[in-house]
């Protein structure tokens, strides 16, 4: 299977703080791969050098074999930040409409794209509604919508699912396995092990490593436990 | 176009923002209402030259000044009174005295005529003797709030579009749209311009209503063209707007933006005109020359009161055209801070 991204040897550290400490990493094409780690792990800043905000000190990122970072790159990345980047006194309509335009969509695709994005979220009957007025869910789902705008062949979600309930937390990822069957590949970010559950592979970032990369299943296998907070453990224990 | 994008994003966001919208336009007139209601004058000493005036008027005047009398003609005079080293000009015209007041500054005019009032009803053998009284620049009807009005026209809207650009740019980085905004193709001279433009069609705006106020309501001084005067006003917002999205990136969050007010604001008020700088060392004196203010604050007076006009007035254009320039380029570095691309 082709690789969709690969990290090697990627190390960053601000100020004195290592937080990333030689990074090798392989996400194939039209996988869902998860990268588990509690917080402060460097789960978030190790997506944000993926998608070429950041900048290692060492080590390179290839996107689809193109060098990381790279504005061509960034038309075929959709990138969900932790925070619900959302202008608060724009409707939701308009979030899109503004960030359609930021990626070049042409006025007719605009409206097609921010149709279908909005159908997938859930959103089509609130699309008039200021956002500030948004309940925290709200936000979140139309924080997705805006980052699917364009279609992306990547995308790179950074805890999605915080704050969100059960419920919609479901129907979240359902949708995102449904892109994935459209050949979409996700990557996304997670501390909650039974969302890491729902991941084709995983990897498990702490203090800086990656201490283990493989399927849920087989994860759970090499250390003859049943789940995968308990393998999350055991790797965490060798590595010491 | 994403510039286009991010402009039309910045109109739809401050239309919903009224209170923000008001703070930009509302705050200035009612702050320059205030200053108009309780303006006081201050003590000043008077430059004033002579020209073939009998002895006796001579020492009285010189004993009202302190100092001596200079002696020019009154082409020299009127050539002072263009480089403002000089208040009034007095000599005989048709065995009448006369005297020519420079006019733009009524602290200075009253003082003069003050000292020429005194001198006069000293000279026993003159008293009823009334001088001929001609302004250079303006009128008697000139007050002293024609004179820092049309400063404080320029202080109010550097002030009140710094914040409120500052501010807003700031909020782009704390509730995380930078960040999403820079995880797209967008360039960083992209975002910067599409702040600049459209911020700065509210700035218009801002500038229309406000030099309108002072102009038609305040009925400040106004010698010149208001289209002239509105073009300077705007240029001087579109100097604060991006000398705030610049210092943004040095602010972690809205008191930090306010904490450059003391810093960036205040001294700029001090420096460029509302207060008379020639008693002031000359090491602070050129600290002015590195403040845009006193250049907006400049031409916006020397159209106001001497009704100069725009391309009398280059050196003041050209130079606040280079502080946008500077800003500009400096904020598009100042954003490689949060993506090198």
């Amino acid at each position: 299977m082709a690789s969709m991204i690969i990290v090697r040897k990627a190390a960053i550290s601000f100020g004195k703080e290592k937080v990333l400490k030689n990074i090798d990493l392989d996400v194939n094409e039209g996988e869902i791969f998860g990268l588990l780690g509690p917080s402060g792990s460097g789960k978030t800043t190790l997506v944000k050098m993926i998608t070429g905000i950041l900048e290692g000190d060492q080590g390179e990122i290839f996107i689809k074999d193109q060098k990381v970072p790279s504005l061509e790159l960034m038309k075929s990345i959709g990138y969900m930040a932790q925070s619900d980047a959302l202008y608060q006194e724009l409707t939701a309509k308009e979030n899109l409409e503004f960030i359609a335009a930021i990626y070049g969509l042409k006025r007719q695709e605009r409206k097609k794209a921010i149709q279908e994005v909005l159908e997938i979220v859930d959103l089509t009957d609130h699309m008039d509604k200021v956002v500030k007025d948004f309940s925290g869910g709200m936000k979140r789902r139309l924080s997705l919508a805006a980052s699917l705008m364009h279609k992306p062949d990547l995308l790179i979600l950074d805890e999605p699912t915080v704050g969100i309930d059960p419920v919609l937390r479901q129907s979240i990822w359902s949708e995102l396995r449904k892109l994935k069957n459209n050949g979409m590949t996700i990557l996304v970010t997670t501390h909650v092990m039974d969302e890491a559950e729902k991941c084709d592979r995983l990897a498990m970032l702490r203090n800086g490593y990656i201490i283990a990369c493989d399927t849920p299943e087989k994860l759970k296998e090499n250390q003859k436990v049943d789940s995968l907070e308990e393998a999350f453990l055991a790797y965490g224990r060798n590595e010491k | 176009m994403r510039v286009g994008a991010v402009v039309i994003r910045i109109i739809r966001q401050l239309l919903r923002d009224k209170r923000s919208i008001a703070l930009l336009i509302f705050a200035p007139l009612l702050v320059i209402t205030l200053v108009w209601l309780v303006l006081d004058g201050d003590p000043y000493e008077p430059k004033i030259a002579a020209e073939n005036i009998p002895a006796p008027l001579e020492q009285v005047l010189q004993n009202e000044l302190e100092k001596d009398v200079v002696q020019m003609s009154e082409s020299e005079a009127k050539e002072a009174f263009q480089k403002e080293d000089l208040d009034a000009f007095i000599t005989i015209k048709n065995h009448v005295p006369y005297v020519l007041l420079e006019g733009s500054d009524p602290t200075a005019n009253s003082a003069v005529m003050k000292v020429i009032q005194t001198a006069f009803s000293s000279l026993s053998d003159q008293k009823n003797i009334q001088p001929d009284v001609e302004y250079y620049y303006g009128s008697d009807k000139i007050n002293l709030f024609d004179q820092t009005g049309s400063v404080l026209i320029g202080f109010f809207v550097f002030f009140f579009v710094f914040v409120l650009g500052g501010i807003s740019f700031l909020r782009e980085r704390t509730q995380g749209t930078l960040e999403k905004l820079l995880s797209t193709p967008i360039k960083r001279w992209e975002i910067v311009t599409g702040y600049l433009l459209g911020f700065g069609l509210f700035t218009i705006i801002q500038s229309f209503v406000i030099v309108t106020y002072c102009v038609y309501v305040l009925d400040i001084w106004m010698a010149g063209d208001f289209w002239q005067l509105l073009v300077v006003t705007f240029l001087l917002a579109i100097t604060a707007l991006a000398l705030a999205t610049l210092l943004s990136a040095f602010a972690n969050n809205e008191l930090q933006i306010m904490q450059f007010i003391p810093i960036v604001i205040i001294p700029q008020a001090f420096f460029s005109g509302i207060f008379n700088l020639e008693t002031l060392a000359e090491w602070l004196q050129v600290l002015s020359k590195f403040m845009p203010l006193t250049y907006g604050a400049d031409a916006i007076q020397e159209i106001m009161i001497k009704g100069k006009d725009l391309v009398d007035l280059w050196q003041d254009l050209l130079i606040l055209f280079g502080f946008v320039l500077l800003f500009y380029v400096l904020n598009i570095f100042a954003l490689k801070k949060h993506r090198r691309l």
